[in-house]
């Protein structure tokens, strides 16, 4: 098992016609079953179309309709990304994955709150993310599945390459994963680490959990909190930038020390202090995660 | 993004926030004449930079007769101002805002920003105006009153009244406190900021709410769709190397250290910075090639880390994932050929074509330190500008 994504799963691509769309679900496509998984597409000009023989729908429910697909991935670009994640939203996916980086704050904010009031039970990850992938199942983002192995190790991480990094660590070491999941560093998202972590608990496939955090933010604090009380698997943690200065954005729009809040020492203390096993080596995070099981 | 407080403020009282009336001068002679224009007898001679804590290093003279505005104006501008927040080199002060004289009853506090937790808007008031909001925050927290604000029911005035209230507005003044929110929430969702403080705003002696100072930045994620603010910026306030990065379409922060790191993806970057820090070394940068860098865009981050005359070694850590170590490594060897490069080199690859990537680099006859691990990369890194010193 998994927790998301597997290959039963059915995919929608919003945006499927823009360049990385198009290369993404291309590679996408490509890995483990793929092939199976990709049904369809979404672009309101090119509706009748298709890509590769993937079918372009003029909406999103059009295309769960014709195709059952409930789960959609988003690479529509900034100033339009916000309104295509609604409209999955309102198809009533089950999940939608949102890899385009740079939507305005305030778009997300408004897009969260839209979600809350119609009470919707589609999850939302990302934005600014590489995906989410099931090794040997199905992969959906922008990762790159060949250093992935099917396993029992579930990974949760905020950033890209880091995510990658630990995901090799672990491959290297013969211990594969359950799921990967990049929640993505905006300052407005989706699912955060707490949920992926409730995830990962209840699933009977995953023994422990790689948790990589980075500055900004309290999600990191919050998710250990949680662990504490509720987590009954081993969870191995880093968070990135002990050495960022505050005020200056580390590439991510929400990865900023600011009023005093979101250090990475910080989190580390609140994270070692909740029973998660934490290390200040990048280098380490598999041989950590290793050591608890 | 940031601007001046001048800039701030015209933004602000586009919306309906009282300010004194100002002039933003650019030499003292200007500022002579805006002072004129303003009239009155007191006169405020602030020095605009983007850095705050101006009046701790001399930046910010009250002053009580033209003569003194047009002497003090000459004094601050050109003057590298020192404040806590602009490092000890200071910033170059090129332009001023001359305003009237305000007569003060109360100082207070009021501030915008996106909650991440709540994804909502946070209106902050406090009673302590004119402090540095944090010292307030660790100091008494009691003393900061916050309002989460749904963007979909917007900022309501009974809250707005209440807020006017607990941090201590005079019975007369209640309403315009809230006025003064609610323009100022105004501002902050038409502009796409992502903070706004006015610290200190005041109560003048007629019971008048206004904004003394004015503190805006904004969301770069918004700044296609608000090009008045675009044109604001102020090139002469930020960092040249970080300018050049951006370009190029680099992520680039300079730091105090001396090995510069290259690497792909923000988290692994700041993932970097750490490993060297840990192993005793110290970063001279921050930087983010991205996910889809070219040899050009590699050869422009060499150029960049170069320009730094504390430089003593570099650092690359790739994980090639869609970027293959190959093109990264081509990159890096076209690059250290053009820059004639003197540091020594430290690459650490992974991922997508890391052997390809290797060969290239051995193959270049380059004095290029290899190596497969980032701690055993970091380490060899330090090491290197040890042997420098």
């Amino acid at each position: 098992m998994s927790i998301l994504i597997n290959k039963h799963t059915r995919v929608i691509t919003q945006g499927i016609t823009g360049k990385t769309g198009r290369f993404h679900t291309q590679t996408s496509r490509d890995y483990a079953n793929g092939k199976n998984c990709y049904v369809a597409g979404v672009n309101p000009k090119r509706a009748g179309e298709n890509f590769e023989g993937i079918p372009i729908y003029g909406a999103v429910a059009e295309a769960k309709e014709q195709t059952g697909a409930t789960v959609s991935v988003v690479y529509v670009p900034p100033a339009g990304a916000a309104k295509a994640i609604l409209e999955a939203v309102e198809a009533e996916l089950d999940l939608v994955i949102c890899i385009t980086e740079g939507i305005p704050v305030k778009d997300m904010i408004d897009l969260r709150h839209a979600m809350r009031e119609r009470n919707t039970r589609t999850l939302l990850l990302g934005p600014n993310c590489p995906g989410v992938i099931t090794p040997e199942e199905l992969k959906i983002g922008i990762m790159p599945g060949h250093i992935h192995k099917q396993g029992r190790i579930g990974v949760v991480s905020r950033s890209g390459t880091l995510t990658y990094e630990a995901v090799a660590q672990l491959t290297e070491l013969g211990l594969g994963q359950s799921t990967a999941v990049g929640i993505g560093g905006d300052p407005v998202n989706g699912i955060k680490h707490i949920d992926v972590l409730k995830l990962f608990n209840d699933d009977p496939d995953t023994d422990a959990v790689v948790m990589i955090g980075e500055i900004g933010g309290t999600d990191e604090e919050i998710a250990a909190r949680w662990v504490k009380e509720h987590m009954t698997k081993p969870v191995a943690g880093f968070i990135a930038g002990v050495t960022a200065p505050p005020g200056k954005r580390m590439g991510h729009a929400g990865a900023i020390i600011s009023g005093g809040q979101g250090t990475a020492d910080e989190k580390l203390e609140i994270m070692d202090a909740s029973g998660i096993a934490v290390t200040r080596d990048p280098s380490k995070m598999g041989s950590l995660l290793q050591s608890l099981i | 993004m940031k601007i001046h407080e001048y800039q701030a403020k015209e933004i602000l009282r586009a919306h309906g926030v009282k300010t004194p009336r100002g002039i933003p001068c650019f030499s003292d002679e200007d500022a002579e004449a805006a002072a004129k224009l303003l009239g009155g007898k007191v006169w405020v001679v602030k020095a605009q930079i983007h850095a705050g804590g101006r009046g701790k290093g001399g930046g910010v003279k009250v002053v009580q007769s033209i003569e003194e505005v047009k002497s003090t104006a000459s004094t601050i501008l050109g003057m590298q101002l020192v404040t806590p927040q602009t490092g000890p080199g200071g910033q170059l002060v090129k332009r001023l805002l001359v305003e009237e004289g305000a007569q003060i009853q109360k100082e207070l506090y009021v501030g915008m920003v996106v909650d991440r937790e709540s994804q909502t808007l946070c209106l902050m008031a406090s009673s302590e105006g004119g402090m540095d909001i944090e010292e307030v925050a660790s100091i008494s927290p009691e003393k900061i009153h916050k309002l989460f604000i749904d963007p979909r029911l917007g900022l309501n005035r009974d809250s707005a009244i209440e807020l006017s209230d607990k941090i201590g507005l005079p019975e007369e003044s209640l309403t315009k406190g809230a006025d003064l929110f609610e323009s100022l929430y105004q501002t902050f969702v038409t502009t796409d900021a992502s903070l706004v403080e006015i610290n200190p705003m005041i109560v003048t002696r007629d019971g008048d709410v206004l904004a003394l100072d004015a503190k805006m930045n904004f969301d770069t994620n918004a700044l296609f769709r608000q090009s008045k603010i675009v044109s604001m910026r102020d090139l002469d306030e930020e960092d040249p190397a970080e300018i050049e990065a951006s370009k190029s379409d680099l992520s680039y922060i300079s730091l105090d250290g001396d090995i510069g790191c290259l690497v792909n993806g923000a988290g692994l970057a700041m993932a970097t910075m750490d490993v060297i820090k840990l192993f005793g070394g110290e970063p001279a940068n921050f930087l983010d090639v991205g996910g889809g860098a070219t040899t050009e865009k590699v050869t422009e981050a060499f150029k960049i880390m170069l320009s730094n005359p504390n430089l003593k070694a570099i650092f690359v850590n790739i994980f090639g994932g869609i970027m293959r170590c190959d093109v990264i490594a081509t990159g890096v060897v076209e690059a250290a050929k053009q820059v004639d490069l003197k540091v020594p080199l430290v690459v650490r690859m992974k991922g997508t074509n890391e052997d390809l990537g290797k060969t290239i680099l051995i193959e270049s006859g380059l004095p290029i330190i290899s190596s497969d691990n980032m701690a055993d990369a970091a380490q060899r890194v330090v090491e290197a500008t040890r042997g420098s010193r």
